[in-house]
């Protein structure tokens, strides 16, 4: 299996003007990524797990160190000089990003949210409202909530969504930053279901997680997060 | 790595000033200046060495506070304003060959017809407020070397039908209309020659909630649908937030952070971008 994902030597300080202060988020911190792996960081909050995921994705700044990604589109590509226009670019192609937290824009549907990831793709619109059908009904979204607005969805019911959304676009590298945080037992064994889903279609996922129970015999690989460290890295065997 | 794409307009090193200048604010940078504002011989900075590119089909949002030389720039790209210096190529014109700020005022009418659209903050600026609604459709129609009635008529239509205009309205003058409708005209006016770049100067401010969603609605499926390129002005982060892929923040004259949206917001690196975010409610 070839690398997807190698990060060496990442820092990251938050650079606060207004209060005159720095905070150091992550340290040093390598990790390596093999193409179809589900690699898992677990660690109290505020160790620094989700600004790993900002970095990668471009949210956050990088000022030292880098990520190497293996893009289908520019070959080997550090992220972390990657310009605004390749980023956007692989944000729609390649990698997905899956939070607690849905970021939808306001007065779009269920519905519409999906649809548009797809035909963002480059596909067209009758294709893509036939895929987005098919995507909603195997996420389980009860049909009187696909042309309503994700606003008034339940917690579950918008991560589902969230996920759906990354999903239609078959993303090669998809970022999962606490998708279980804040979900029921029921609603927790659903996403567990697609990501296993996720697992058997091939995409490589780095994945935050609060309870290691819920992640223990599904990663590949762990690490745990100590004040912006890993502490030591444990290998898990898939059951 | 090799440039993946090429930008559909693109700025280099645009500067404004109002005022002839002093030996004491030379170039812009002196200690005599006070914030962009020379005190020894009244000079304003408004644009201080402003560059960027424009790349197919994304919204560009520019940032800052009143005064920072936002619809300045804006009101340069559209030649409302001569600049003081600097270049702008558009890939439409000339095949990007030259410097759009060089050309004779019939070409810079030309470009304004063809390659680009605008739309006010006031729509006073951009409608004419007596005309009707269609007939100021048709004014840029006609500016574009259309003849044809028929043709005029039915695209003026549809143009209006596309921003939730009523057809039975669209003989009316924009004055009779709300402010909301009226920023709908403007768009719809600023679209009728198929532009591939449209700059929108505070479109959404001074509008009420729910008509400044409808406006922001409109923007958005305009722009997935013809996928125009557009640089949006803004002093409002949540308009920035829906609409722009990336963003650059203006202070004084100049560009000082530039980065994706979401960088912007969540990790702002100058000490103004900072205090810009951490003001939204």
């Amino acid at each position: 299996m070839e690398t997807l994902l190698e990060i060496r030597d990442l820092s990251k300080t938050f650079e606060l003007h207004n209060l005159g202060k720095q905070i150091h988020a992550v340290s040093s911190v390598g990790i390596s990524l093999r193409e179809g792996e589900f690699v898992g960081i677990t660690g109290k909050s505020g160790s620094g797990k989700s600004t790993i995921l900002k970095c990668i994705y471009g949210t956050y700044r990088i000022q030292h160190g880098s990520i190497w990604y293996h893009s289908k589109r520019f070959g080997k590509i550090n992220l972390a000089q990657a310009s605004e226009r390749e980023m956007l670019y692989l944000r729609k192609h390649e990698i997905g990003y899956v939070s607690q937290f849905l970021s939808a824009m306001p007065r779009t549907t269920a519905r519409q949210l999906v649809q548009q990831a797809i035909v963002e793709m480059g596909e067209d619109q009758e294709f893509a409202a036939e895929e987005t059908e098919k995507i909603l009904a195997h996420f389980e979204l009860d049909e009187e909530l696909w042309d309503s607005y994700p606003a008034t969805f339940s917690g579950g019911e918008k991560l589902r969504l969230n996920i759906a959304r990354a999903m239609v676009k078959k993303p090669r590298l998809l970022l999962l930053d606490e998708p279980t945080a804040s979900l029921d037992h029921d609603s927790k064994l659903k996403v567990r279901e697609l990501i296993e889903q996720l697992m058997k279609q091939g995409t490589t996922m780095l994945g935050i997680f609060h309870d290691l129970e819920f992640m223990n015999n599904l990663c590949d690989r762990e690490y745990n997060m100590q004040n912006g460290v890993f502490s030591h890295a444990a290998t898990f065997t898939n059951s | 790595m090799a440039v993946f794409e090429v930008p559909v307009l693109s700025i280099k090193n645009l500067n404004k000033q109002y005022g002839p200048g002093c030996s004491q604010c030379k170039g812009g940078e002196s200690a005599y200046l006070v914030k962009n504002y020379c005190q020894v011989c009244g000079t304003v900075y408004a644009c201080r060495d402003v560059s960027f590119d424009v790349f197919p089909g994304e919204v560009l949002g520019i940032v800052g506070e009143s005064g920072s030389g936002k619809s300045t720039l804006m009101q340069c790209l559209y030649f409302d304003q001569e600049v003081s210096a600097g270049e702008a190529y558009l890939a439409d014109y000339e095949n990007g060959m030259k410097n759009l700020f060089q050309e004779s005022s019939q070409q810079q009418r030309y470009i304004r017809n063809h390659v680009m659209g605008k739309v006010y903050q006031n729509p006073i600026l951009g409608l004419k407020m007596n005309f009707s609604s269609i007939g100021n459709i048709a004014e840029n129609l006609i500016a574009a070397g259309s003849r044809d009635v028929g043709m005029m008529e039915g695209k003026g239509t549809a143009l209006l039908n596309k921003v939730n205009i009523p057809v039975h309205r669209r003989k009316e003058a924009p004055k009779n209309f709300s402010g909301g409708m009226q920023q709908r005209v403007q768009i719809a006016k600023a679209l009728s020659n198929n532009p591939p770049l449209l700059l929108l100067d505070e479109v959404t401010t001074g509008l009420d909630l729910s008509v400044q969603a409808s406006v922001l609605d409109l923007i958005k499926n305009l722009q997935r649908e013809l996928n125009i390129s557009i640089v949006l002005v803004s002093h409002d982060l949540g308009v920035i937030r829906m609409l722009a892929d990336r963003t650059l923040v203006m202070l004084e004259g100049k560009v000082i952070e530039q980065g994706l949206t979401d960088q912007i917001l969540e990790d702002p690196q100058h000490p103004y971008t900072q205090q810009l975010v951490h003001s939204l409610l």
